[in-house]
């Protein structure tokens, strides 16, 4: 179906979208629902993804609004507690676990191997008809009443007492686990089996690396999280004694459970970004990423020992003093490959060459906000400190300088990268770079404000606070009403570029990977030409005409 | 006397000022990474900008020392970190041996207190300016936490156990205290005050309030007589039940061949559910008192049990 395609002539100056590519071959909405190319349903995650990320802002943007005041009448203290405990549930199961995964990662890991299609299409394409469904399961339960639990579901709260929709809500979470399960297998057999001829495992792209990893967890670490729920479900609906001690359980069996999955899902988030931002980091410094080896590796150290430190959330929890030693001292040891991942972006941009269009605005944005994020993250792992800051709006804005600071801006970062690819067309460029820097200040004024409300003692999961909070307040909801009007500046103009922007032509930003050796968009099978694989960083001196150069040199 | 703008919780417990200089510690090292990493993004930006889309920076190999200093010192700093962390948190777990014990019973959604000598408070709770407090704390119900941001002090109170946290008031003055695991829908509204009183003030307010207290030693010496733990406990022959007196803080062996200490804990689980654990050489012949007890009936049970050790013995798990 590919024979009709022609190859962009290089040293056009204005660059044509290719006659056929994986969104025009075929037309209709069955073309779509039943389609197995991973391109596509990379769109398919986009559009849902961007949903449950609408729905979630909107919960949080009430949140900040009933925060405004100390006792404000907005809404009851039971809706508040339903609306942090959605932001959580939609947020964190339904969009950063699946969104550079399942949109960027599915889109990307064929086409960066030289593979036509992950080594399970079918399979790819019922992740994520599991994922739809479960995401209607919480909808549904969001929409019937709400569920009150907080995003932790700590027993026995969540198991006994709660009179909202949790059992609806968990049967949701625990279906699109599924989904992750199988993007994880799907991803993994797809690197082992699938990497064209001389794709070494010394070149794979870092972001191939990263989604690797991230595979691991998946596997690994959702099925607990499964298990735990359906716990949660028997002991809620027939009264089996498993995690309330009035029935002969343990509640903190539960939060051993929970985390156990819950602290690798937070790398679940964070190294699919950190696979982003390589790749980004390489491209705008047109250079090879510094250290390859260290950073390959260091996402692999992150998926191990992010296993081993769960119990750093359970400090006060009452667990053994000496079990909070041993998990504070493997937390301090997770800090480092992020350090050394930290450290060398920033030696690739040592005499690099280096511009700054959005992507590479929104991946400065992402180092030094995870640099903060991360920092904090070593005050939380310091049991002295963690005592008071635990439960309080420190922890709240730790996790948000990683997860909005870091997943989402790595986020914004490749969906812009690779928006050209994805859609053949330019988005415009000065809209984007407003958009980073709104972005970027409206995330400190939410954010920086709770680290210093959180030292002060304010305890998170609050729908109202003693007045003297309220300044504090106050700056963190001006915030994100930045915030979030610099996430809706994306949202319209990356819709406007899909029918209105320049055609992109095969490789906009002189990058190296695999990727950007085919058409934007590309053909439903990736590759028209026969690849030459290099390792994904041939940046200068590299490519066949530099080396030729240097030889001179 | 409350500030516009606070920025740091006030400081009012000898723990606190250890904490706040750990922080300071952590946040001159942040501050030095931040700022390391800032200005070389910054000036290698700048200094590396792209001056013409034909240019090709030369490819620098990486280099093994450089990845390895900076793998090194992180976690040197990192080890610091940790000890000195650790160093507090063992602190926070050991209360002086002659602490004062308050005892603590959260439910949805508020905390109920008892002094030492009876007197009851709901969200309110009066402890003497130098002297350590200790607080045993059960849950009637979920999780809560109790947290007092100016002592720097917080730990789950759990259903079905017990859990400790002690602190030593240092600044007269009133202080919040809050829940901090949510416990569902009043959450927000389960906060009280912690008064810090000069020891004579505190004694004044405490007999004020004497009239109508019984202490918990007392109410659990008549409990302990009306429930009929006495009939075995004390007037049976010895061999029928363990003796109760020194009991406390001692170490128990048990059927299956184990020790353990003692402590309120255990002492809990043996009225509650007395099968759980047999003391070696005793039949397993005690009722069970699951559900026929309130929490504040097992605390005060546990207080006479207490009292039949001699104090200058007493330690602390």
């Amino acid at each position: 179906m590919s024979s009709t395609l022609t190859a962009p002539s290089p040293g056009t100056s204005a660059p044509q979208m290719p006659r056929v590519h994986y969104l025009n071959v075929d037309y209709g909405v069955k073309s779509w629902l039943f389609t197995t190319d991973h391109k596509r349903i990379a769109i398919m995650y986009l559009v849902v993804a961007t949903l449950f990320f609408a729905l979630g802002g909107t919960f949080a943007g009430l949140m900040r609004l009933q925060l405004l005041t100390p006792h404000s009448h907005l809404v009851q203290a039971e809706t508040y507690n339903k609306l942090f405990t959605m932001h959580g549930v939609t947020m964190i199961f339904f969009f950063l676990i699946p969104s550079i995964p399942a949109v960027l990662g599915n889109f990307l890991i064929p086409m960066m191997i030289g593979a036509r299609d992950l080594a399970f299409p079918r399979l790819n394409l019922a992740s994520w008809y599991i994922y739809v469904i479960g995401g209607l399961f919480t909808i549904t339960a969001a929409a019937t009443g709400g569920v009150d639990t907080g995003w932790t579901f700590y027993t026995p709260y969540s198991s006994i007492y709660a009179n909202t929709n949790v059992v609806l809500t968990v049967v949701g979470i625990f279906i699109t686990g599924f989904s992750s399960i199988l993007t994880g297998l799907n991803f993994i057999v797809t690197v082992h089996k699938m990497r064209a001829p001389g794709m070494t495992w010394g070149r794979l792209p870092l972001f191939v690396w990263a989604h690797y990893a991230t595979s691991l967890i998946f596997i690994l670490g959702t099925p607990v999280l499964a298990i735990t729920l359906v716990l949660v479900g028997l002991e809620r609906v027939f009264r089996i004694g498993v995690f309330d001690p009035a029935l002969g359980g343990d509640p903190l069996l539960f939060q051993h459970l929970f985390w156990f999955y819950s602290h690798p899902a937070v790398y679940i988030m964070i190294l699919p970004g950190m696979g982003v931002i390589s790749e980004v980091v390489a491209c705008f410094a047109r250079k090879r990423v510094y250290g390859y080896p260290f950073v390959a590796a260091s996402s692999l150290a992150i998926a191990v020992l992010g296993f081993l430190v769960w119990g750093h959330h359970m400090f006060v929890s009452g667990q053994s003093m000496y079990a909070g030693m041993v998990f504070s001292l493997l937390s301090m040891l997770v800090a480092i490959p992020s350090a050394i991942k930290v450290f060398n972006w920033t030696a690739t941009l040592y005499k690099g060459s280096v511009s700054f269009q959005a992507p590479m605005l929104y991946c400065f944005g992402f180092i030094g906000l995870f640099t903060i994020g991360g920092l904090t993250g070593l005050f939380l792992a310091t049991l002295g400190i963690d005592v008071h800051v635990h439960d309080t709006y420190f922890v709240i804005a730790h996790f948000h300088y990683i997860m909005v600071g870091g997943a989402i801006m790595a986020y914004m970062s490749g969906l812009h990268f690779w928006w050209p690819k994805m859609t053949g067309r330019l988005y415009p460029e000065g809209w984007a770079r407003l958009a980073a820097l709104i972005i970027f200040i409206g995330f400190n004024l939410t954010f920086f404000p709770q680290f210093i409300l959180g030292y002060l003692g304010m305890p998170r999961r609050y729908a109202f606070y003693p007045p003297e909070f309220q300044v504090l307040n106050v700056l963190s909801t001006a915030g994100a009403s930045i915030l979030g009007v610099g996430y809706l500046i994306p949202l319209v103009y990356l819709i406007w570029s899909m029918r209105y922007g320049k055609p992109a032509g095969p490789n906009p930003w002189s990058a190296k990977g695999l990727e950007w050796q085919t058409t934007s968009p590309p053909p439903t099978d990736n590759f028209i030409e026969p690849l030459v694989v290099e390792e994904a960083y041939a940046y200068a001196p590299y490519t066949p005409e530099d080396r030729k150069r240097a030889k001179h040199e | 006397m409350q500030r516009w703008l606070p920025l740091f919780p006030e400081r009012a417990s000898t723990i606190s000022a250890q904490v706040d200089h750990l922080l300071y510690f952590e946040i001159a090292i942040a501050a030095f990474f931040a700022a390391l990493i800032f200005t070389l993004l910054l000036v290698f930006a700048v200094k590396y900008r792209r001056r013409s889309e034909t240019e090709r920076p030369r490819p620098i190999v990486g280099d093994l020392r450089l990845e390895l200093v900076w793998t090194l010192v992180p976690m040197v700093l990192t080890m610091v970190m940790f000890a000195w962390g650790a160093d507090v948190f063992f602190q926070e777990a050991h209360p002086p041996r002659d602490a004062m014990e308050v005892t603590v019973v959260a439910k949805q959604w508020m905390w109920k207190f008892q002094q030492p000598t009876g007197q009851r408070e709901i969200n309110a709770l009066h402890v003497p300016l130098g002297r350590p407090v200790r607080l045993l704390m059960t849950s009637e119900d979920v999780i809560h936490s109790l947290f007092i941001p100016a002592f720097r002090v917080k730990k789950d109170v759990l259903p079905g156990r017990y859990t400790m946290l002690w602190f030593q008031a240092t600044r007269p003055g009133t202080y919040h205290l809050f829940c901090s695991q949510y416990c569902g829908s009043q959450h927000a509204s389960m906060i009280g005050w912690v008064y810090v009183q000069e020891p004579s003030q505190y004694e004044a307010w405490l007999s004020g309030r004497r009239a109508t207290s019984v202490s918990p030693v007392a109410s659990g010496r008549a409990l302990f007589e009306r429930l009929g733990c006495i009939t075995c406990h004390v007037q049976a022959a010895p061999q029928r039940c363990p003796r109760l007196e020194s009991l406390y803080g001692k170490p128990v062996k048990l059927t299956t061949g184990q020790t353990v200490i003692a402590d309120e804990g255990y002492l809990r689980e043996s009225i509650i559910d007395p099968q759980a654990k047999i003391v070696a050489g005793y039949q397993a012949v005690m009722p069970t008192y699951t559900g026929q007890l309130k929490e504040e009936d097992v605390l005060d049970l546990i207080a006479y049990i207490k009292s039949l050790s001699p104090p200058a013995e007493e330690s602390t798990p």
